[in-house]
C-alpha cells in the first residue's frame, strides 16, 4: 500500500510542477525553489513529519523534502541551543545529499566527456 | 481578421493538449521515481540492517550517483526534455543541475569553470531553502519554542 501512496504523492508533487512550469512563466530553477520553501513551510508546523509516515519514500524523493530536513535539522540544533542552533543544526540532514552530489559532480564532470 | 481569428483559436486549442499530456508524463515518471525511492529504501533497510532514516539517506545518495552519472554519459538530458518535471522535481534534478553545469563549464579551468559554475543552477536551492528554514525556524522557535 505504501508503494501506491510514494507513486501517488511524488506524482502528485511533479503533477503540480508541470502544470506550473507549462501555464506560468517560470522556469524550472524557480518550480524547485518555490517547492523547497514550500517543504520547509510545511515542516514548521510538523505536516511534513505525517506526510513522510504515510508516504515513506514518495515524500523523501522530491525536492520539497529538502527543505523539510533543512529546517528539521535546525529545529532539532534549536532544540539544544537556542536560536544559535539554528545556525549549527541547518546541513545537518542534508549533508549527505549535498556533499554527494558535490563529490559525483567533480569526478564525472573529469572523467566524462560533454557531448554536444 | 479571419485568419487571426483562426490563428488565435488555434493557438488557444494547441497548447492545452500538450499540456494534458506534459502534465500526465510528469505524474507518471515521478510517481514512478517515488516508488523507486521507496523500494531502495526497503531494500536497504531489510540487506543492510538499518534503521528507515538511516535507510533514505542512502536512498538519496544512490539516485544522486546514478542522475549524475546517466547525466554525465549523456542520456538524462533526453529523459528530462521527456518527463520534464517528473524528474526535475525529484532529488534526481538537483544532481542533474549540478553535473550538466560542471560539464558544461569545466573546459574554463578548475577554478573559474569548474568550481565557479557548480552551484550555477543548483544554488537557488540551497539559497531559497537556508533562508526559509532559518526563518520559519525562527517563526517556530518565537511562536512554539521549538
Amino acid at each position: 500500500m505504501i508503494y501506491l501512496y510514494s507513486f501517488l504523492f511524488a506524482g502528485f508533487v511533479c503533477l503540480i510542477g508541470q502544470i506550473i512550469l507549462d501555464n506560468t512563466k517560470l522556469t524550472p530553477g524557480h518550480i524547485t525553489s518555490i517547492f523547497v520553501i514550500c517543504g520547509a513551510f510545511l515542516d514548521t508546523f510538523s505536516i511534513y513529519d505525517k506526510i513522510i509516515a504515510h508516504v515513506g519514500g514518495g515524500a523523501l524523493v522530491p525536492i520539497t523534502s529538502f527543505g523539510h530536513l533543512l529546517i528539521h535539522g535546525a529545529l532539532e540544533k534549536a532544540a539544544d541551543f537556542g536560536f544559535i542552533g539554528l545556525v549549527m543544526g541547518m546541513f545537518d540532514l542534508t549533508a549527505s545529499g549535498i556533499t554527494s552530489a558535490i563529490v559525483f559532480t567533480f569526478f564525472f564532470a573529469l572523467l566524462f566527456k560533454p557531448k554536444d | 481578421m479571419e485568419k487571426k481569428v483562426y490563428e488565435n483559436l488555434v493557438s488557444q486549442h494547441k497548447p492545452t493538449e500538450t499540456r494534458a499530456q506534459n502534465a500526465f508524463i510528469a505524474f507518471v515518471t515521478g510517481g514512478i521515481v517515488g516508488v523507486i525511492g521507496q523500494l531502495l529504501i526497503e531494500f536497504y533497510s531489510y540487506n543492510l540492517d538499518i534503521s528507515t532514516q538511516d535507510a533514505s539517506v542512502f536512498m538519496i545518495v544512490t539516485l544522486i550517483f546514478f542522475a549524475s552519472l546517466f547525466t554525465a554519459l549523456g542520456f538524462f538530458d533526453k529523459w528530462v526534455t521527456f518527463a520534464k518535471c517528473g524528474l526535475l522535481i525529484p532529488i534526481t534534478g538537483f544532481a542533474h543541475s549540478m553535473t550538466s553545469a560542471g560539464m558544461e563549464y569545466r573546459k574554463e579551468g578548475p577554478i573559474f569553470g569548474l568550481g565557479s559554475n557548480i552551484f550555477k543552477l543548483a544554488g537557488s536551492v540551497i539559497l531559497y531553502g537556508v533562508v526559509s528554514a532559518w526563518f520559519f525556524g525562527l517563526l517556530r522557535l518565537l511562536i512554539m519554542g521549538g
